[in-house]
């Protein structure tokens, strides 16, 4: 082990595509950090970041395919688990 | 004939996971005639074990069906702005001409690279036996193949308005910096199957990718350049599938057999390395190269290796892996790294296919607040030094070649971290003869693989050998000239400084900036 405390992120293009979907995040994921760069936004979490396809449809108001995450996702870190509910970013699973 | 869909009987549509079991099972080669170890021949070769394949699990269940559909939505977003970029005459409303330099180090350095990573994967993909783990090379070998054409498509219209970017397959071939890059990719491709697997999905990826695609592509975007960041987010958007698979692929190595570590771990000690070197380039990219800065190297290195590789290796140590070898090195040298380069690109920028220039005031005043430990201390002094011969009009170029390290390819232009006025030198014997580093890192790698990196072809060497003389060309018997010549580069128009430039010249006059007086086109 390093001294570095494990964190996870999700980088997405900015775009409207990706707004409910960072919000989705923020919502759920209380311990996000949101950071805004040029064209593009990360979000970092501490060891566990999870994407609820019901949280983005309940803000979008319609269906939502969350394997269409792929279009605007740039870059991640952590071990991917993924089913059509829910996008899981975790290290030490 | 069977219309089967992906529905039950029952009529219900198979879960991701069950589709994916579907489309990555049963579907592998078991050879009847020939022996598995004959077919599969490189796979022994490394010393890993594997004893089950079917273990190997891509964690996006991406199936062939949903990986068409995203892949021709995502070109379709991509194509829609470089027209309207082409037809809005985009790049005019860059932030500057001289950012267009670093499209120049990416195309000629980066998008060869990604063509030998499709060609790197159809042959990875051939030789596993699993086919879990075949069509995720095929649809990695796909992707890299999209990513050379969309970048070569991108970069079609600056090749139109700026130079130096007429022909960068001859130039990732011969040019003398560019070998440090491709020799990292002829490195991994002539490996083994796992080693490549290491090569490309954690150096390369994980490290070198996301350095490259996102604090430098949100830099074209600040910059102004609208195509560049949008092929450079489409492009990074299949890296990230490929480096969690990378991940998901390290893993599924350890669990196989607990021999396997010890194997990795002197892999992923050597990739490190060798992916770290070729950052060198990005470095000077962020901090010298881009008119409007995002992020320092500095910064980029603390978060995307310090941060983000520390938590693959807090994840990886239940395995028994370290951090590799020389990451508290690569740390240190954060504080010089991009100044050393830029100097040495400075120093012999008349064999170069791209423009160098003096920091500003105002972007050494951003250095020094970046780099408070050493740019006032080291890195000032020399470059007012410069402006002051310039000004005298005795502009300094290095009229020596210089040495490169035998494994890297990089000049010896870095430092040692304790005393940046010692240049770093390490040296090896191996059968009678000397051979050069620029590292501790390099020459580890050297002495693991000596006979390996003894064919290596050394740029500089190859030029006072008189090799580099273009096929067909009269030698004109002086090696620079000739050299120049063979890397297809321009003289007085491709290298050299910005200033005086015909590329300046062009900007000038497009922007209508010529016909004001000197002092407010600056």
């Amino acid at each position: 082990m390093t001294s570095i405390q494990s964190t996870v992120f999700m980088a997405l293009q900015t775009n409207d595509d990706t707004r409910p979907i960072i919000e989705a995040l923020q919502r759920d994921n209380p311990d996000a950090v949101v950071h805004r760069l040029p064209a593009m936004v990360k979000i970092d979490a501490p060891g566990r970041l999870v994407l609820k396809r019901s949280t983005v449809e309940e803000i979008l108001g319609t269906d939502w395919d969350l394997q269409s995450i792929n279009l605007n996702l740039i870059s991640l870190s952590g071990n991917v688990d993924e089913s059509e509910d829910e996008m899981i970013l975790h290290w030490n699973r | 004939m069977n219309t089967q869909d992906t529905r039950r009987p029952s009529g219900k549509k198979l879960s991701l996971k069950e589709k994916y079991a579907q489309m990555t099972r049963g579907l592998g080669w078991d050879t009847t005639y020939e022996p598995m170890d004959k077919v599969f021949d490189q796979l022994g070769l490394e010393g890993i074990k594997i004893h089950d394949w079917d273990k190997w699990e891509d964690p996006f269940r991406l199936t062939m069906d949903a990986y068409w559909k995203y892949q021709a939505e995502k070109e379709r977003k991509l194509y829609a702005v470089l027209d309207a970029f082409q037809q809005n005459n985009g790049h005019l409303n860059i932030s500057d001409a001289r950012y267009v330099n670093t499209l120049k180090l990416f195309f000629t350095g980066i998008t060869p690279a990604e063509y030998n990573a499709h060609r790197l994967f159809s042959m990875l993909g051939r030789q596993f036996p699993g086919p879990g783990a075949a069509i995720a090379c095929q649809m990695q070998a796909v992707d890299e193949l999209r990513h050379v054409q969309t970048q070569i498509h991108c970069i079609s219209q600056y090749n139109k308005y700026f130079n130096g970017l007429h022909d960068h397959t001859v130039m990732n071939d011969r040019l003398w910096y560019l070998s440090v890059p491709k020799s990292f990719f002829e490195d991994a491709i002539s490996s083994g199957p796992f080693e490549q697997i290491i090569a490309i999905s954690f150096a390369l990826e994980y490290l070198l990718t996301n350095l490259v695609f996102m604090p430098f592509m949100s830099g074209a975007a600040y910059n102004g350049d609208m195509a560049t960041v949008t092929f450079g987010f489409s492009s990074q958007s299949d890296e990230a599938r490929h480096m969690t698979l990378g991940l998901e692929c390290i893993k599924f190595v350890l669990e196989q057999d607990p021999g396997n570590a010890a194997i990795i771990q002197r892999y992923l000690d050597k990739w490190f390395w060798r992916g770290y070197k070729v950052l060198g380039l990005v470095s000077m990219m962020l901090d010298y190269m881009l008119p409007k800065k995002v992020m320092s190297w500095k910064e980029a290195w603390d978060i995307y290796f310090v941060q983000n590789g520390g938590s693959l290796f807090n994840d990886l140590s239940r395995y028994g892996l370290r951090m590799p070898k020389y990451w508290e090195q690569s740390v240190a040298e954060a504080e010089h790294l991009s100044h050393q380069t830029w100097n040495a690109f400075y120093n012999f920028s008349g064999a170069a296919a791209f423009h160098v220039w003096l920091p500003s005031d105002e972007d050494m005043a951003w250095l020094a607040e970046k780099y408070p430990n050493t740019f006032d201390q080291h890195y000032r002094p020399r470059i007012e030094h410069y402006r002051k011969l310039q000004a005298e009009g005795k502009r300094y170029y290095n009229p020596s070649l210089p040495m490169l390290c035998q494994t890297c390819q990089t000049p010896l232009i870095f430092t040692e971290m304790d005393d940046p006025t010692r240049t770093s030198h390490r040296q090896l014997e191996h059968d009678g003869d000397t051979y050069h580093f620029c590292s501790d890192g390099c020459r580890d790698i050297f002495a693991g693989q000596p006979d390996k990196y003894v064919s290596a072809w050394l740029p500089a060497h190859q030029i006072l050998q008189g090799n580099c003389v273009e096929p067909g060309a009269e030698a004109a018997g002086d090696p620079g000239a000739d050299a120049l010549r063979y890397f297809h580069v321009v003289a007085g128009q491709d290298n050299l400084d910005y200033e005086g430039s015909p590329d300046e010249a062009n900007w000038l006059r497009w922007k209508g900036l010529d016909k004001m007086p000197p002092a407010a086109a600056a």
